[in-house]
């Protein structure tokens, strides 16, 4: 009870508090704006925070990162647009309903949801941080290293239908980290005799090439798009209330986030699926999903905000980043020394306690932006795209060049921002780069400092946890392989599928 | 066409044009860091595996040649999709704005942050068709918006143009080495 009274105190910073309103309304904004994610806006702002104090440059990403999903649901719903990558799913029920005239009702249901979906996330991660602190020392190298490997195969396995490219980029991600001098025994890896590759490739360089460079490109390299949009008139407040009608969907849907939010790899798409499915299911008109259902809007808007709170766990108790944000952010805490794994939740529970209430405070503060700026939101999703386009070149002009003031570093991400061009038109996701990346970094460090213990193979699954992990992965593989000969079986024509669902997946 | 309806269907991705040029490129650069291995990475004798400088990029290099030719193999076996040629040329149109890109880079030094930014937003606007007034005035005003909060309020490190160093020494010379 003490943590999270200091945790409280942290927060009453008035930094923290000013980190926390604007990440919280730029979220909003950005996510409210097609083809700007909330991992553009981090990517941009990240070197930005590291002059910052730890906790105030979380908050703001936290902010970003809990908000932005607000936001994007304003597009979905109104213009059939997801905003951001997660609002996919909210446009099979929101835009119908717009359709029929229901605008106001479908964005009130939306914000509504997500703010019940984040609340009580939130405070079933507050009631289970003690047991994690229990937990959490019980990871050692050996399971740190089969949590992220954990990690790796989840991140390649969930892209099915190309998974053999997501290997092959986890693979390259793995590979770029390796590349510099080498801090064990100095020798050079993959430098080629050039002194500008010893140091090695940034994180952040490759992340703001991979996210945001490619945005832009993409914007730049398009033809102009405009979106048209029209006022919502009526009251914000009723029409959200509106969301307690579907409490069982909205406790569902917070549910599936929070597990599915702290299973690296996985987050907002199957927390979403798992939590549509049920309430189809469950429903008493199920044959309304898909065509403007209230029950299908507010599971597809709890799930995917009950996410961002779960995916901090793995990445505050052990240190390892379940998909692109939360990797953004373990820069963050590399950059103060501050290394995230079990001794956080031993040590720092204040800090982890801290966190939540932030994020709380966040949901509060979107919900009061959205209730009156929903139409002022609306006149800034107008930006036609190829100016949107030069705007987004020029922010990450500052997320480059500010890290180092080096032109190199410049290259290499516009090299990179190609490169996410070219993978986002063949609708390849660019986090297994950015995941192969930081867990190929975590896996080097802590297989060297596992099997310098073990000395039969064995012993290196002879405690519970790793044995759980390991039998997990074994089992996962198997399962996918199981999976792609039912999928063969069933044989379903390649193009009665909505192929478009993870169009924005990439952004 | 029917919409998500199984848990599998979720993670579905599909192929597009150009696939298989991706494939082939991806094969002949995961054989090209093959063959760079052993030069490009040192087996140090007496220590195992685990220890060896070599043994992560060995694990992701031969990773990557597996599975980019096993993604070959799928792309050359798939039915073609029309627009590849089209589709390259797309990649290729982007190098353009990359250039730009580059551009700025280098001017920024030289002219400094708010001169360079605004010449840069003013022609890429030029650029991408832009000849209305008003959107001159909105790129002139989204420049002098970016270098204030990121140089003048957040204090990145952007450092001061030397073209700076040309004014005359007082006041506003110090005012645009930090603001601007």
């Amino acid at each position: 009870m003490s943590d999270l009274a200091s945790g409280l105190a942290l927060l009453a910073d008035p930094a923290v508090l000013a980190a926390l309103l604007i990440g919280s309304i730029g979220g909003v904004v950005i996510g409210a704006i097609p083809g700007v994610g909330a991992a553009v806006a981090i990517a941009i702002l990240l070197p930005a925070t590291f002059s910052l104090e730890p906790l105030v440059g979380l908050t703001m990403l936290l902010g970003i990162y809990g908000s932005s999903m607000y936001g994007g649901s304003l597009p979905a719903i109104l213009i059939n647009t997801p905003g951001t990558a997660v609002n996919a799913l909210t446009t099979y029920d929101g835009h119908p309903m717009t359709k029929r005239g229901e605008a106001l009702r479908a964005l009130g249901l939306a914000y509504g949801a997500s703010f019940v979906g984040g609340i009580l996330s939130i405070l079933a991660l507050i009631l289970f941080a003690p047991v994690l602190a229990k937990i959490a020392p019980m990871f050692g190298s050996r399971e740190i290293f089969l949590a992220a490997l954990l990690g790796i195969v989840l991140v390649v396995i969930a892209h099915r239908g190309q998974t053999l490219v997501a290997g092959s980029l986890v693979a390259f991600g793995i590979l770029i980290n390796t590349v510099g001098l080498e801090p064990v025994r100095y020798t050079q890896r993959f430098t080629f005799g050039q002194e500008w590759l010893s140091s090695g490739i940034d994180l952040i360089v490759v992340v703001l090439g991979l996210f945001a460079l490619s945005q832009a490109f993409v914007l730049l390299t398009d033809s102009e798009r405009a979106p048209v949009t029209q006022r919502v008139e009526g009251n914000m407040f009723t029409a959200m209330k509106g969301v307690f009608r579907f409490k069982r969907i909205a406790g569902a849907g917070a549910g599936f986030g929070v597990l599915m939010g702290m299973i690296p790899g996985v987050g907002e798409f199957t927390a979403q699926f798992l939590t549509y499915t049920y309430a189809q299911k469950t429903s008493k008109t199920p044959e309304d999903f898909g065509k403007g259902s209230p029950e299908g809007l507010v599971a597809s808007e709890s799930a995917n905000n009950a996410v961002p709170a779960a995916a901090m766990i793995p990445l505050l108790a052990l240190g390892i980043p379940g998909e692109a944000l939360t990797a953004m952010m373990l820069a963050v805490f590399y950059v103060h020394n501050v290394v995230p794994g079990p001794g956080l939740f031993q040590n720092d529970l204040d800090f982890v306690y801290a966190l939540y209430a932030a994020m709380i405070l966040l949901n509060v503060f979107v919900v009061a932006f959205v209730l009156v700026a929903s139409n002022w939101l609306l006149r800034i999703i107008r930006v036609p795209t190829r100016f949107l386009g030069m705007m987004i070149l020029t922010l990450s002009f500052v997320g480059v060049y500010s890290l180092r003031n080096s032109v190199i570093d410049c290259a290499i991400a516009a090299a990179f921002g190609i490169l996410g061009l070219v993978l986002k038109r063949m609708n390849l996701p660019v986090v297994p780069i950015v995941l192969g990346m930081v867990l190929g970094g975590i896996m080097e460090v802590k297989l060297r400092s596992a099997m310098a213990r073990v000395k039969d193979p064995i012993d290196f699954v002879d405690r519970p946890i790793a044995a759980t992990l390991a039998v997990l992965i074994v089992l996962l593989i198997v399962g996918h392989f199981v999976g792609l000969i039912r999928e063969k079986r069933a044989a379903i024509p390649e193009n009665e599928h909505d192929h478009d669902i993870h169009d924005s997946h990439t952004r | 066409m029917t919409r998500t309806k199984t848990f599998q269907d979720l993670f579905k991705r599909y192929r597009r044009p150009g696939d298989f040029v991706i494939s082939l490129l991806s094969l002949f650069f995961a054989l090209f860091l093959l063959i760079s291995l052993p030069t490009q990475t040192e087996w140090v004798p007496r220590q195992p595996f685990y220890a060896q400088p070599s043994f992560w990029p060995r694990v992701a290099v031969y990773a990557m040649a597996i599975f980019s030719a096993l993604h070959l193999v799928g792309a050359m076996v798939s039915e073609r999709i029309h627009g590849r040629g089209e589709e390259v040329l797309y990649w290729l149109r982007s190098i353009e704005f990359a250039a730009w890109f580059i551009a700025y880079v280098l001017l920024v030094p030289k002219l400094g942050y708010l001169p360079s930014t605004l010449i840069f937003t003013n022609l890429l606007a030029f650029r991408l068709g832009y000849r209305r007034w008003v959107w001159f005035a909105a790129a002139t005003v989204f420049s002098v918006a970016v270098v204030i909060i990121f140089k003048g309020f957040l204090q990145v490190k952007i450092p001061a143009g030397d073209l700076y160093s040309l004014l005359p020494a007082g006041d506003f010379r110090l005012f645009a080495m930090i603001w601007l």
